[in-house]
């Protein structure tokens, strides 16, 4: 059939279309993204705007430490990526292990601080205007920790019974995605309430 | 040329056929648990289908207690409950489902694939949102007793602070408001992200961007609009829930909380979220129209880049539907003329289409007919929108009901026609069966009179400064002619709405074979069977051009020679 051997390639070259894993995360992280940014922009707009006590001056402590171990985790998660891209499962093991500990001791952190606030300055979400601000915004960062520590553990278990293999890098890499962000929702989250807002 | 051989022997018939379903109930299950993506599709538009019933029952009810002055038809209670049920359904039951339900069902055919991206999670989305509209409509039982009709929200959809504050809405009807639409977003948020994934990993050979149809094109637009859009709305139900659960300040403003921070962030959702559903409208429009003007469609890198300009500026308007707050002059301005800006793209659209009709010949077939009326109906909605974005005409006019009739005139005179044109034009690929055309010819007409009757007039009582979510007017005020008409065409909308509900039984059964590709189309879901097999296709298409079935058909003049 000569009108078939007159056709044009359709395309140049390999046809290659980006992994719809990382699109789809890429779509989760900027609708998340934009939760964030609603609650970050009510926490400035009603900074200082509390009618009653306690301030942010009175009872914030800067959490160095919690944010070293978070902020760090996304090394360590990308140390993971690496390993498993060479079908290292131990050192994987190792790195996701590093990367739950880390996240685990911010968690932590945070529920430190929020006994102290709670009993001994006496601060509730529904206090005052800071209160409600602070638990929302600091709580609904911590909720995205948790979920990523409950899929982290998850494939951390995968990983023990020995079912994680270089098959799953490119999941893995999703995952790791999410966990990046997590930790840059954070540098946001510390900047607003511990620098701008105290 | 390895991509054009035959199928390889065996491989037309690779999938096994569905086992047939013996019992209503084996029936009834395998809807259920599917997940593929045509029959999540027909789950989403039923189910919009059924709430466009139910509440345009809700308006015709609305109409007849305003038809008269002094009416006692219902209360002015159960009056709040049923135009801001009205209005939560229409946009985020009927409107959201049905446009999702089109793209489920025809993105993955439009550009070749096989299924979303995330089958799954697609069925979880839908499932989401059905779940969500049940929420919603339970709380005629459930949000404070069985009295009569319960008590539903009555804050209006807008759900203004502090109206929504505990002591102003006791019981749990507005709860059961917020927590359906943090039910629903997610539901939204997923099929979004789904739609996302599939147009840019899923397209088959050759499908470059460039070459995807319209209809694909703009619901990717409106999924990246979405992406940004429904989740402001999620995070300020959080914050209205933690405030009236957990008694939180965020819009208490006797504790330093502000009920103005609700409307921007409303509004922030609330004014894209139109644009999230007239783009589908777009989709469809640029579909329709070429292939019943029987031309491509004229400037299609221009529409690509009007639609993401129009999702763009959307972002940047929210607060004309605040010059009545008292902002400063500079955010008047600012809002003024980013609303104005708007007018820009859209006007491109519309001369594109008018572009495409010219010159072509012309099929005034149902779907044609209400795409032109789309045309006209849309145009004057704009330039009402543009009225109305002048601050100083806004003062004069916000919450009247001119403001009722502009948005009415976007929702059904833009949205609601195209989605009837996509009804008609799609029928006969979903159902092997095309619509009966003297019903959809009745239809349309119908609606067309009652429409204008209803709404049309509406701009008068608004301008005679009737305001609106009002539920009696004393009859001295003048408005009581123009009401009563308004109420007559509703009720002659209501009419065809019921001929075409009947007409999509009726033509189920009884209408004509359709065939594959009953309008000489050019776009690839023409090309499998109607109703399309489970596997969609059974050899992976490649395409060279926007219009492979255009190609196919004229192999002498095919479009990528032109192209390039």
């Amino acid at each position: 059939m000569s009108a078939v051997t007159q056709l044009p390639p359709a395309y140049e070259g390999e046809w290659k279309l980006p992994s719809r894993g990382r699109v789809a995360m890429f779509g989760l992280i900027i609708g998340e993204s934009a939760i964030f940014t609603i609650f970050v922009v009510a926490y400035l707009f009603y900074i200082g705007k509390s009618l009653s006590g306690p301030t942010p001056q009175q009872v914030l402590e800067v959490p160095i430490f919690g944010t070293i171990c978070l902020l760090s985790s996304s090394l360590t998660i990308w140390m993971a990526e690496r390993s498993i891209e060479r079908d290292n499962v131990t050192g994987f093991g190792a790195w996701l292990g590093a990367t739950i500990c880390l996240g685990l001791v911010f968690l932590g952190g945070t529920a430190v601080e929020w006994h102290k606030l709670i009993y001994r300055d006496g601060l509730t979400i529904s206090t005052n205007l800071f209160g409600t601000t602070y638990y929302s915004l600091v709580g609904l960062h911590a909720t995205h920790v948790i979920i990523g520590l409950l899929m982290l553990t998850i494939v951390f278990i995968f990983t023990l019974t020995g079912k994680v293999g270089r098959r799953y890098a490119e999941r893995i890499a999703v995952l790791s995605m999410y966990w990046h962000f997590v930790d840059a929702v954070w540098v946001v989250v510390f900047t607003v309430v511990y620098i701008i807002g105290r | 040329m390895g991509e054009n051989s035959l199928p390889l022997p065996g491989s037309l018939d690779m999938a096994r056929p569905r086992p047939a379903a013996r019992t209503l109930l084996e029936h009834l299950h395998e809807w259920v648990v599917t997940v593929d993506h045509k029959r999540l599709g027909i789950l989403y538009v039923v189910y919009g289908i059924f709430f466009l019933l139910v509440a345009g029952a809700q308006a015709v009810a609305i109409r007849i207690q305003l038809a008269v002055p002094r009416n006692d038809f219902m209360s002015a209670q159960t009056y709040n409950r049923f135009f801001t049920m009205h209005g939560t359904t229409m946009v985020f039951l009927v409107g959201m489902t049905i446009i999702f339900g089109f793209a489920n069902y025809l993105v993955p055919l439009q550009i070749g694939a096989r299924d979303m991206a995330f089958p799954r999670l697609n069925a979880f989305s839908f499932w989401l949102t059905a779940f969500g509209g049940l929420l919603l409509y339970y709380s005629f039982i459930g949000g404070g007793g069985l009295y009569g009709v319960g008590s539903a929200p009555d804050v209006g959809w807008w759900a203004y602070a502090p109206l929504t504050a505990r002591a102003f809405s006791p019981g749990h009807a507005t709860d059961f408001w917020a927590l359906s639409l943090i039910v629903m977003g997610f539901g939204t948020l997923g099929t979004a992200i789904n739609i996302i994934a599939t147009i840019f990993s899923m397209r088959c050979k050759g499908m470059t961007m460039m070459r995807m149809p319209l209809f694909s094109w703009l619901m990717l637009v409106d999924s990246g609009l979405t992406l940004i859009t429904i989740t402001p709305l999620t995070a300020a139900q959080f914050m209205l829930v933690i405030d009236r659960y957990l008694d939180g300040h965020f819009f208490d403003t006797q504790a330093g909380g502000s009920a103005v921070v609700w409307m921007h962030f409303f509004w922030i959702f609330g004014h894209p979220e139109v644009y999230v559903l007239v783009l589908p409208a777009f989709a469809i429009a640029n579909e329709v129209i070429p292939v019943f003007s029987r031309k491509a469609i004229f400037g299609y890198p221009a529409m690509v880049a009007a639609s993401v300009g129009i999702a763009f500026i959307s972002l940047s308007v929210w607060a004309h539907h605040m010059f009545t707050v008292g902002m400063t002059s500079a955010s008047n301005a600012f809002f003024v003329l980013s609303t104005e800006m708007v007018g820009i793209p859209t006007g491109i659209k519309i001369f594109n289409w008018l572009a495409t009709i010219w010159g072509g010949k012309i099929r005034f077939a149902t779907p044609m007919l209400f795409c032109i009326a789309f045309l006209f109906q849309f145009l004057i909605a704009g330039l009402t929108g543009i009225m109305l974005s002048i601050a100083p005409w806004n003062w004069q006019l916000h919450n009247s009901y001119f403001v009722v009739a502009h948005f009415h005139y976007v929702l059904v005179g833009a949205i609601v026609f195209c989605i009837f044109a996509g009804i008609y034009y799609w029928y006969p690929k979903v159902t092997g069966r095309m619509l009966d055309e003297t019903m959809g010819k009745w239809h349309f007409w119908l609606f067309l009179i009652g429409f204008h009757v209803t709404f049309d007039t509406m701009h008068f009582v608004g301008l005679l400064g009737m305001p609106r979510s009002i539920y009696t007017y004393e009859p001295d005020r003048g408005w009581t002619t123009l009401n009563l008409v308004t109420s007559a065409g509703g009720i002659v909308q209501g009419i065809a709405v019921l001929i075409f509900a009947v007409n999509l039984v009726w033509s189920y059964y009884r209408g004509k074979l359709a065939g594959n590709d009953p309008w000489d189309a050019w776009t690839l879901e023409w090309s499998t069977a109607s109703p399309p097999p489970v596997y969609n296709f059974a050899q992976d298409p490649v395409v060279r051009s926007r219009r492979p079935l255009w190609d196919l058909k004229h192999p002498e003049d095919p479009d990528w020679e032109y192209e390039g």
